[in-house]
């Protein structure tokens, strides 16, 4: 109540509205989000001579873009679950508060910063078949030659790859969620549960998990919306052997000069993501509700 | 008296103690997943070429030498790069900072209609991939004439930031107490003079280290400033345009190079990550 007596009167409050504070980031979002959006429907559907589908007809009949997307949507479906199980394990460890907590944390964190990129060629110094772990395998004698792990023709040690480069590169951010979920999950539930003689693990799966639930929808799907636009990973380990979808707008930008069809490939990432964001949003909604 | 006492049961005690051990050996083996790659890349970084074609490779390089390292520095368009990534990188602090906090203390301080619908529709920008919309963009940006600049790198990149910055720096805002400035307006500030004196200094650690993440952010975008350069690149954009050619040397020395300000980047940041990453972007 005291607030509203230093309250202004009404006519200098209507000249300091927050719409005045809120209008150059809404005018710059309009400009450089919402209108991109718009030039990206208008060239992936028409031409010089008006409406056409040659751009989608080009997309859908290039080998390249199923392929990206069968590999998008695998790599989604292996590496995001994989991320959870491990980042719900990683914060337990801190939870147990182990020595050398702050070392640990800080190696478990670092890749947040690493670029993808960079994770794909730390990744290639590995995986190359001149790399270490081929030189492991033949020095230690498992095999002769080692094994071509990028050879194009290899599709599947290519995404044993790029899931394990990207479950390296990516696990910290769901990590640092749950973590923080995590923190703000009251002790006294699990404290309760240890005094009427709960097991280790009934304790995790009937009172720990259940309260982390929020933090585990928003990384599962902030997590499945990131590996959407994975691509320089498997750019920096396989070049265009293993396409993603996102590769292949860069593909068709960049190498086939293509904008038409580049804004098609854009497109299907966007309308993807959208529906996985906006279903990231009903379950925000619900949650403020109950 | 300690002949009286019934023997000592030191089963929980051990078992506690097996458990420190088992958490102890399962953090030791996720850092060692986390680590030893990079310290892989770091060792070929500092292999002499000789000994990089070596197979199969010893773990300690056989031949020491910065000739690698010096090799990537050296390549056509690396420092320039650096440079662009660099300015690239402040700019976009600066211009998200200036177009995104005054949104965040809006958000933070005051109610009205269209606050639920401005929220909804950052929090939805900042989970589509706005970077694939560099393409079109990029057709933007050669209407206007500023295709391949530093400046239209900082745009998109702060496109990207925006989102992040209103709402991390919304909370930021929350957290300093509404009590100083009212005091400041007792005393005669006006709205602007009270947030300029009284709480901005107040928030300026939070959105210091904000400005950080924003900086990581276009430090480590790829696509976006791959599609809307040419010839003034920046440091990741680059170096994937000179992966098809470069020979195996070049991309180990590039990938350390692109590594060792990470590990910066966190050990400055270890302090607020959690906080970050982990509560205010959800």
């Amino acid at each position: 109540m005291a607030v509203a007596a230093f309250d202004t009167p009404r006519r200098s409050r209507l000249g300091s509205s927050p719409w005045l504070l809120l209008a150059p980031s809404i005018v710059f979002m309009l400009a450089l989000f919402g209108w991109p959006v718009v030039q990206a429907l208008i060239s992936a559907f028409s031409d010089d001579s008006g409406f056409t589908l040659a751009a989608w007809e080009r997309l859908f009949s290039d080998p390249y873009f199923l392929k990206a997307l069968r590999n998008t949507l695998l790599l989604i479906v292996i590496v995001v679950p994989v991320q959870l199980v491990l980042a719900v394990a990683m914060s337990l460890l801190v939870q147990a508060r182990p020595k050398f907590l702050a070392g640990h944390f800080y190696l478990w964190t670092i890749p947040l910063a690493v670029s993808e990129l960079a994770a794909g060629l730390v990744w290639l110094s590995v995986f190359d078949s001149r790399g270490y772990l081929n030189s492991l395998l033949v020095s230690w004698g498992i095999s002769d030659t080692g094994v071509q792990w990028l050879n194009y023709t290899n599709t599947g040690t290519m995404l044993l790859a790029v899931v394990i480069a990207e479950i390296w590169r990516a696990t910290s951010l769901v990590f640092v969620i749950v973590v923080a979920g995590i923190q703000m999950v009251p002790k006294d539930f699990d404290e309760a549960a240890q005094v009427f003689g709960a097991s280790a693990w009934q304790r995790l799966w009937h009172v720990t998990l259940p309260q982390l639930k929020p933090s585990l929808q928003v990384a599962l799907i902030l997590r499945t919306i990131l590996a959407l636009q994975a691509f320089a990973v498997a750019q920096a380990l396989t070049g265009r052997d293993f396409p993603l979808l996102v590769g292949e707008t860069y593909q068709w930008y960049v190498n086939l000069q293509n904008p038409a069809v580049a804004s098609a490939a854009a497109l299907v990432v966007l309308v993807l993501s959208m529906v996985t964001a906006l279903f990231y949003l009903r379950t925000m909604r619900q949650r403020e509700g109950t | 008296m300690t002949t009286t006492l019934p023997p000592l049961d030191t089963a929980p005690l051990r078992r506690r103690r097996r458990r420190a051990i088992g958490v102890q050996v399962a953090c030791v083996l996720v850092s060692l997943f986390m680590a030893v790659p990079m310290v892989l890349i770091g060792l070929a970084a500092v292999s002499s070429p000789d000994a990089l074609v070596e197979f199969p490779k010893p773990l300690i390089p056989s031949e020491f030498s910065g000739d690698t390292l010096l090799a990537f520095i050296q390549a056509t368009g690396t420092i320039p790069a650096l440079g662009n990534s660099l300015l690239v990188g402040v700019y976009t602090v600066v211009l998200s900072l200036l177009v995104g906090a005054p949104a965040g203390y809006a958000l933070a301080r005051r109610v009205f209609r269209g606050k639920d619908a401005y929220q909804v529709f950052m929090l939805l920008a900042r989970a589509l991939p706005i970077v694939v919309l560099s393409v079109p963009l990029a057709t933007m940006f050669l209407d206007f004439g500023v295709y391949d600049t530093v400046f239209s790198v900082t745009l998109l990149h702060t496109t990207l930031a925006m989102p992040t910055t209103v709402l991390i720096s919304a909370s930021i805002f929350v957290s300093v107490p509404t009590d100083v400035e009212e005091a400041a307006r007792v005393f005669g500030c006006s709205r602007f003079e009270a947030a300029r004196r009284v709480v901005f200094p107040m928030a300026l650690p939070g959105l210091a280290a904000s400005s950080i993440f924003t900086f990581v952010l276009s430090w480590n975008e790829i696509l976006g400033a791959a599609v809307i350069t040419l010839g003034h690149r920046t440091l990741p954009a680059q170096v994937l345009a000179s992966l098809g050619e470069a020979p195996q040397a070049y991309r180990y020395a590039g990938g350390f190079a692109l590594i060792l300000p990470a590990l910066v980047f966190i050990l400055v940041m270890r302090r607020y990550l959690v906080n970050m990453w982990g509560t205010t972007l959800r």
